[in-house]
């Protein structure tokens, strides 16, 4: 076999991500790229990979890949527990795998999103300069949409990378606590509500709905928002969640019909007709990404100096993570 | 104007409320002169119809000084006149067809009238007497592209009359998980050419044979190397044909032979508003090679 895996079973919607494909938006073409960017970077870091390089993300339950070479492997994100031809391995760890071994796992535990790192890195051609797969528009990843048993991926070339090297555990960033708190900058179209909804809004425990996906993620369980009422403007349509179709920020939160929240992720609709609320700082991007359906969530709110402030603490994470594994 | 940020990597700027061509002329004009100004830091310019959204790296430049400097060009551009290099573009369009007529039938429980076609709910509720007088306005004056987005190539187009002869539609009451590839559809005052199968909420008026999104390189009329055909500021003139018409460009692409009429031109949004049905016209002649 040659410097590649074989596909021998899928998984749920396994796809080839990196960190995503920026540039583009303004045509329709999303970001894409590792819902949980830090996970990503991390099990890169373990396989001696840049930190940019394609791996595959896993969506609650993992692949089975054949090796068709030599690797070393990293597991990061979701506590999916990985197994080589059936014996476990640790996550946030780096492991070897030999020519003809099966890679494999077991029952999710924590998390939505494993992150799967292989030294040399998966090889699918760039598009628009990325390797994230974008299945909406059939572009990127391995032609374009999720793994399918019997497809082969290419490895990238790869150095000696040594088995056996970790993450220290206060470094293993994941959604803690319950409910879990999203930090958000209120804002966009955020004076279409009451202040009685506003402070609801904040108040209130929401709850991830079975609808969320690279696209966005949805939350149900929170009292409908009241709107400040106004005639609708020309051409924003009669709902009073309506706008004139607008971009979308990612990160945003469209409310439509102003029941169910939904917050736009890696895959992201560019844009719509749909208000919104504001926008989840870009620090915590990430644990929405390992967000299990039915998790109770609550979104606190903060301003500009919070953002900026949590956005240089996730990536001094990052650093120490690349310090420690340097 | 109205200034937001959108987290701490997005400002979303909202140019006006309502929709107008001086609104997108303005969000336009604005996202020009980020883009000619290379400001370091910005990773993602986004006119869209009646507002801009500009993505940046906030460890790049400091959301206030990203902030200053959009007011700043904001200002220079109020001085800017409304002219643009753009191209015109017709676009084939079988009203009426089979396939989206089947799709429709499918979800009648989800809009406002489930005893008539879209088409034939538009023209009544836009004060036309038939269908065919409802597409002879649809296809009859050219559109403005004043959005790109929602899904990969999707251009939100914008209808160059003024307001009284602006049509008007609603949504479904609730989206249908399916809507053909290539559909031409309607919202509001937006016609939407769906560049890819999926869910939608737009009426559907018909379908083009001419593929809009290229991710695997098959058409060369798609010179662009972002695979997308339309650009925000790209004039349609949507021609109404039959089936075999349909059927023939439909080959045409499939052989590889197809090329829209495709023209380059310069629009003045002065000239166009003192007199709309002249402007229109000449440019009608420009993409016919008059």
């Amino acid at each position: 076999m040659a410097s590649e895996i074989e596909v021998k079973a899928p998984g749920l919607a396994t796809t080839v991500q990196d960190l995503g494909r920026p540039g583009f938006y303004h045509l329709g073409i999303p970001l894409s790229g590792a819902m949980d960017r830090l996970a990503l970077v991390a099990a890169n870091l373990l396989v001696g990979n840049p930190p940019d390089a394609a791996g595959l993300e896993a969506v609650f339950m993992g692949p089975e890949l054949v090796f068709g070479r030599d690797a070393t492997v990293a597991v990061c994100g979701a506590d999916l527990p990985p197994k080589v031809d059936g014996e476990a391995v640790p996550t946030w760890e780096s492991f070897a795998v030999k020519a003809g071994q099966t890679l494999s796992f077991g029952y999710l535990k924590t998390g939505a999103r494993a992150y799967i790192a292989i030294s040399g890195g998966i090889d699918v051609p760039v598009v628009l300069g990325s390797r994230s797969t974008y299945p909406l528009g059939g572009l990127g990843g391995h032609e374009g949409r999720a793994l399918a048993a019997g497809d082969r991926l290419a490895l990238g070339d790869a150095g000696a990378s040594p088995a056996g090297r970790s993450v220290p555990e206060g470094l293993r960033r994941g959604p803690g606590g319950s409910p879990v708190e999203i930090r958000m900058l209120p804002g966009l179209y955020w004076h279409r509500i009451t202040e009685t909804a506003g402070k609801r809004f904040f108040k209130e425990t929401w709850k991830v709905a079975p609808e969320a996906d690279r696209i966005g993620y949805r939350f149900r369980g929170g009292t409908p928002l009241d709107f400040v009422p106004r005639e609708q403007p020309f051409g924003a349509g009669s709902d009073p969640s309506n706008i004139v179709d607008a971009c979308y920020p990612y990160g945003s939160i469209q409310v439509p019909g102003g029941t169910e929240p939904i917050v736009l992720h890696r895959d992201a609709v560019s844009g719509g007709g749909y208000m919104m609320v504001g926008t989840v700082i870009s620090a915590d991007m990430d644990l929405i990404g390992q967000l299990q359906p039915h998790t109770p969530v609550r979104f606190v709110e903060t301003d500009m100096e919070g953002a900026l402030a949590a956005r240089h603490e996730r990536a001094a994470i990052v650093n120490q993570i690349r310090e420690h594994l340097a | 104007m109205r200034y937001s940020f959108g987290g701490d990597e997005h400002i979303f700027v909202e140019v006006d409320e309502s929709m107008s061509l001086e609104a997108f002329f303005k969000a336009l004009s604005i996202t020009g002169a980020v883009r000619d100004s290379a400001i370091d830091g910005v990773t993602e310019i986004c006119p869209a119809n009646a507002s801009f959204q500009i993505k940046f790296d906030p460890d790049r430049i400091k959301p206030d000084d990203m902030l200053a400097e959009l007011k700043r060009l904001e200002r220079s551009a109020d001085s800017a006149p409304s002219v643009i290099d753009t191209r015109i573009i017709e676009m084939p369009v079988f009203y009426n067809d089979p396939w989206t007529h089947e799709t429709l039938m499918r979800f009648r429980d989800r809009h406002q009238d489930p005893n008539a076609t879209d088409l034939e709910y538009a023209a009544r509720i836009n004060g036309k007497a038939s269908v065919d007088e409802f597409i002879a306005a649809h296809s009859g004056a050219p559109w403005f592209v004043s959005m790109v987005g929602f899904v990969a190539g999707l251009p939100f187009l914008y209808q160059m009359v003024d307001r009284p002869r602006q049509l008007e539609v609603p949504k479904y009451l609730r989206p249908r998980t399916d809507t053909p590839k290539l559909t031409v559809g309607y919202g509001g005052c937006f016609t939407a050419v769906y560049s890819v199968r999926g869910a939608g909420g737009y009426q559907m008026f018909g379908i083009t044979p001419m593929p809009i999104y290229d991710p695997k390189s098959e058409h060369a009329y798609i010179t662009d190397d972002t695979m997308c055909l339309f650009r925000p500021g790209d004039i349609v003139k949507f021609r109404s044909v039959d089936r075999a018409y349909y059927e023939d460009v439909e080959r045409e692409v499939a052989a590889g032979r197809f090329a829209p009429k495709m023209r380059d031109v310069t629009f003045s949004l002065e000239e166009f508003k003192a007199d709309i049905d002249a402007y229109n016209t000449k440019l009608e002649g420009v993409l016919n090679g008059q």
